[in-house]
């Protein structure tokens, strides 16, 4: 029976699950009190929160002059980690926008979490914005609004006014994406739920039914808007490279940059996503959802952006060069060479070597190395960005205002700030939604369980090959002669094993294949 | 907000989605029978043909969105930098369409995604607050649901038709008022 079997297709959710036990696992987590390591995180993440709100206050009374910018290098940390973290807000849309389209069924696993987590980073750079511009108050200038200067519009062909709409439908459609998702889900912990909570997840899933005509338009406006956010995905951080190539400066004027910083931010995202997975599917027990396979899927796309975001980097040595500017030549050369060599050294190390490792099967299904290279790759995505914005910046076209630039602990305390609003959201939302995804699994479970694919199902299919294997009554003569009675119980007792992805030879033949090209095939 | 629809249901409950597909393929069959609803934990492909659902036109409204956003972004900007307060930027012209397409394209995605999310919500009855009636707690989580309105019903009817559900493999069978 072995034979048979795809072996192509390894199972995405182990551990022999039944729809029911989905429910109870998924939901397991929002049903518990948290444990001590969670309180505790909780509470490291809120002092950094706490820590960051006091350097953000201190910045808005003193201005920005608390940081250590100055009139050559005027942006630094700042905008170095608003593009980190609108990066690592990449993956969740690609993973719930992009994958659907292309109906990867191991979306299904990562695609709540991910949209959080791309939600979460989002704001934290939309933080940047208002951190950066100092008197924030003055921010809804950046909005075409009408007012008493004229009225005097902002200037829609700048790249920064492009950024603001960017950025801020990519969070809007971000959130109704997932929230949308989110609502089914809801309504399955509503209804399992008692007393005040019962209150809570009744107000959040809006009154959902499972109705067929209501999971009808919910599949279409899926389907919908992930055609819509896949290609504003890609605009996002398109528009976020214009703030740079439409510049005239050395080093940032180059026509790769667009899907240089997509390669980039999708690589930073997926690595992001990583990280947070590898150690929310141990602590929340979820390992039977988000299996090797699913973080081996993750690494085979971390190795591809990555090796992209490798040959951009060659490519922009080359035309630098081939340029014959020398401009250019020097910045690259100071960016290589400079005082700020060793960043430049961590880039390359970090972002074009190291995911070169997962092109070994072994290490795209180790979890211990994915952990640790999901942070390295991380950390070189970060000392691109300062690599792209300070260092550049740091030797200009008249040496005798050349400068060196090195953060203040104000600008440390932002950061860390986005961190601990980062980890304070996601250690909550682990807590009040379900992680996975629990209407979408259910949907791949026939196709993707592992007693209907792969291994554990070669085996036991082996062990029942006597057994019945068919699922409709109407032509199947080995049940034609039994009792109504007799089919309903059997097929009651063998609707587990219907959805086979290979049927057994023989019954090819006759088996008009109706419903095994109803439902394995489409995930959604 | 409750929302009570003062009817009368006659359901049951099926363990699978094929049993489901089957049960609701035999029940079609009856002539007396019309299904009001069909309830699933998650979405059944093949189903909506069963029931007779024609296509969902959500995206119809989304791309009539769409195009409205772009039209709002583009010409707005058009009018700005032409008509109400022309500055010339970088010695560019003042239409200067290639440098309204970003703006145009994110207002078209927001325009689209927002007005068809809402629009699904209103369509579908949903919303904060909203509590439409229900039927058994297990719906969102593993069993499938036939829902019969038996309202008007006469005994006979409610019998034929709770015969029909067991016969189709039911596991449960209940009624309800909602």
């Amino acid at each position: 029976m072995s034979s048979v079997v795809s072996n192509i297709r390894p199972p995405l959710i182990t551990g022999n699950k039944t729809y029911h036990q989905i429910t109870e696992d998924i939901c397991a987590s929002t049903e518990q009190l948290p444990g001590r390591g969670w309180v505790l995180c909780l509470l490291f993440t809120l002092g950094l929160l706490g820590f960051g709100l006091v350097c953000y206050i201190y910045t808005l009374w003193f201005g920005l002059g608390t940081w250590h910018l100055n009139r050559t290098i005027g942006w630094g940390w700042d905008i170095t980690n608003f593009v980190w973290w609108i990066g690592i807000g990449h993956a969740g849309t690609l993973i719930s926008a992009i994958l659907l389209i292309f109906r990867q069924k191991w979306r299904t696993g990562v695609n709540r979490a991910a949209e959080a987590m791309t939600i979460f980073a989002v704001i934290c750079a939309v933080m940047y914005l208002g951190f950066h511009v100092g008197r924030v108050w003055m921010g809804m200038f950046m909005l075409p609004y009408p007012n008493t200067r004229g009225p005097l519009w902002v200037n829609f062909n700048s790249p920064l006014v492009w950024d603001t709409f960017a950025i801020s439908t990519y969070f809007t459609v971000s959130l109704l994406f997932w929230y949308t998702g989110l609502v089914p889900d809801f309504a399955t912990i509503r209804d399992r739920a008692k007393g005040f909570r019962k209150k809570i997840y009744n107000f959040l899933s809006m009154g959902w039914t499972g109705s067929a005509k209501h999971w009808q338009r919910f599949e279409s406006l899926s389907l919908v808007l992930a055609g819509l956010a896949t290609p504003l995905v890609l605009s996002v951080h398109t528009i976020v490279s214009f703030d740079f190539a439409t510049s005239v400066i050395p080093g940032w004027h180059t026509t790769i940059f667009p899907p240089y910083f997509v390669a980039g931010a999708i690589f930073s995202g997926f690595a992001m996503v990583q990280t947070l997975m590898l150690i929310t599917r141990v602590i929340l027990k979820i390992e039977d959802y988000i299996t090797i396979e699913h973080i081996e899927s993750m690494n085979k796309v971390i190795v591809l952006t990555g090796s992209i975001v490798g040959v951009a980097y060659l490519t922009e040595l080359f035309v630098a060069w081939y340029s014959g500017y020398i401009y250019e030549m020097y910045a690259f050369y100071n960016r290589a060479m400079g005082p700020y060599w060793w960043a430049y050294a961590a880039m390359m190390a970090c972002n074009v070597i190291s995911p070169q490792f997962f092109w070994f099967r072994k290490i795209r299904r180790s979890i211990v190395w994915t952990f640790v290279l999901s942070i390295v790759v991380n950390i070189g995505m970060w000392f691109e960005r300062f690599v792209i914005i300070a260092t550049t910046l740091a030797k200009d076209y008249i040496p005798s205002s050349w400068s060196y630039y090195s953060p203040s602990w104000v600008e440390i305390g932002l950061y860390l700030c986005t961190f601990g609003f980062f980890g304070t959201a996601y250690l909550i939302f682990m807590r009040v939604a379900p992680v996975v995804a629990i209407a979408e699994v259910k949907t791949i479970l026939k196709s993707s369980g592992d007693q209907y694919v792969g291994p554990s199902y070669a085996e036991k299919t082996g062990l029942i090959n006597s057994g019945l294997h068919h699922d409709h009554d109407d032509h199947d003569i080995s049940t034609e002669t039994t009792s109504a009675d007799t089919q309903t119980a059997l097929k009651k007792e063998i609707h587990t094993d219907t959805m086979v992805m290979d049927a057994p030879e023989e019954e090819d033949t006759k088996d008009d294949n109706k419903d095994q090209t109803d439902s394995p095939d489409d995930d959604k | 907000m409750k929302r009570v629809l003062n009817k009368k249901v006659l359901f049951g409950l099926y363990n699978d989605e094929e049993i489901l597909k089957d049960a609701v393929i035999h029940i079609n069959k009856d002539d007396d029978a019309e299904i009001m609803d069909v309830y699933s934990p998650f979405p059944v492909h093949g189903l909506d043909p069963l029931l007779g659902l024609s296509e969902s036109r959500i995206h119809i409204a989304g791309f009539i969105y769409g195009i409205t956003g772009t039209i709002i972004a583009f010409s707005f900007m058009t009018w700005v930098f032409t008509a109400d307060w022309p500055i010339i930027f970088g010695g560019k012209p003042y239409f200067s369409a290639p440098a309204f397409i970003p703006i145009t394209f994110e207002f078209t995605v927001l325009m689209a995604s927002v007005g068809m999310v809402v629009t699904f919500y209103l369509v579908n009855g949903l919303g904060f607050g909203v509590e439409n009636p229900y039927l058994h707690d297990r719906i969102t989580d593993d069993k499938f649901c036939i829902a019969f309105d038996i309202t008007h019903s006469t005994k006979e009817q409610i019998q034929a038709l709770s015969t029909l559900l067991e016969e189709t493999s039911a596991e449960e069978v209940h009624t309800k008022d909602i």
